[in-house]
């Protein structure tokens, strides 16, 4: 079914590229629902849009179940590792 | 039935008309050539959008005789490809039901000026236009049969509800004004067998006219060819009771 299990998170700052080009990307969103392409009924999809781009200005992936959870926390371990050696910054450069 | 001495000509093509609110919005149409008269279809697609196997949907009830339109129900979200527009619609939520139900009714009207029109119209719908076809089947009159596939979300916890979403179906089922046709698979996961439980007994305590087809082996989107859930040989008895349905209902 659709599940419509969807929540959007603001991206202050994030680049996309799905074709030649990188383009600002201020959105993700995340759903739990039909995947397009992956064989399965339901899958974990992110969405990385420019809201004002119209619906092609996306990066998309749908991913297993287990493959989202092992993201999320390889995500988390690398933002740890770099905290730790304290050279996190999210100041974009001048 | 076709016999192979049977001329055959099919005329497919994407056309405007006025849906919910008088707006404008585009749509697919398949008609049967000849002067009719042709009874007719709606198709309502479902969430991943108004994509290739819609459209194949589309000649495919054309060529079983049916004048058969499906609107593009992501019209106001914008435009690219199918997949592109259906992950933008399901990011804000996915189709606002009243904009739906208001499209099919617009969809309905065209159909019915057609002069090739017999004037009977029915609806078919899977997954998430499943539960729309049987929604509009509870809020329009003047649709002759319905077939709702594996509608999700007919039933519904008040919790799940939504302002694009703001009613369960099943709450309206004392409106349904049509004839409906159910096709289910008892390893869907929404609706769960549960559900579908939930929704005959509705029926059947109101006195509705329906009939259930419920697939042992079969799961969600079971008539979907290219997607691993599709199941030869229950897709093929289910079709098989879609044409029996509509035949014996729109002629």
């Amino acid at each position: 079914m659709c599940t419509m299990i969807t929540e959007r998170a603001g991206i202050d700052l994030g680049r996309g590229k799905s074709g030649p080009d990188w383009f600002v990307v201020n959105e993700a969103n995340v759903s739990y629902d039909h995947p397009y392409d992956l064989p399965l009924e339901h899958a974990l999809n992110i969405d990385f849009v420019n809201a004002a781009g119209g619906p092609g200005a996306r990066v998309a992936v749908e991913l297993s179940v287990e493959a989202a959870r092992r993201l999320v926390q390889t995500i988390e371990a690398v933002l740890a590792r770099a905290e730790q050696r304290g050279v996190l910054e999210d100041i974009p450069l001048a | 039935m076709y016999q192979t001495n049977d001329y055959e000509g099919m005329l497919a093509e994407t056309v405007t008309l006025q849906g919910h609110g008088g707006d404008t919005i585009n749509a697919y149409l398949a008609r049967p050539l000849g002067p009719g008269p042709f009874p007719a279809m709606v198709l309502i697609h479902h969430a991943p959008g108004w994509d290739e196997i819609y459209r194949e949907f589309t000649r495919r009830f054309a060529a079983h005789g049916y004048i058969t339109i499906t609107p593009n129900l992501f019209f106001r979200d914008g435009h690219g490809t199918p997949e592109d527009v259906g992950s933008s619609v399901r990011a804000s939520g996915g189709a606002d039901d009243a904009l739906v139900v208001g499209d099919v009714e617009g969809a309905i009207r065209l159909l019915r000026s057609l002069p090739y029109a017999s004037g009977k119209v029915g609806v078919f719908g899977t997954c998430s236009g499943g539960r729309h076809g049987f929604l509009a089947g509870c809020q329009l009159t003047g649709i002759d049969a319905i077939v709702e596939c594996w509608g999700g979300n007919v039933v519904a916890a008040p919790e799940d509800l939504t302002p694009k979403r703001p009613v369960a179906p099943i709450d309206l089922t004392a409106s349904l004004s049509a004839p409906l046709l159910g096709i289910f698979g008892n390893d869907d996961r929404s609706p769960t067998p549960e559900q579908v439980d939930q929704h005959e007994a509705e029926l059947k305590q109101l006195g509705k006219d329906y009939a259930f087809h419920r697939y042992d082996g079969a799961g969600h989107g079971f008539f979907y060819y290219d997607r691993p859930n599709y199941r030869a040989t229950q897709a093929i008895d289910g079709w098989k009771k879609v044409w029996a349905f509509l035949s014996a209902r729109l002629g």
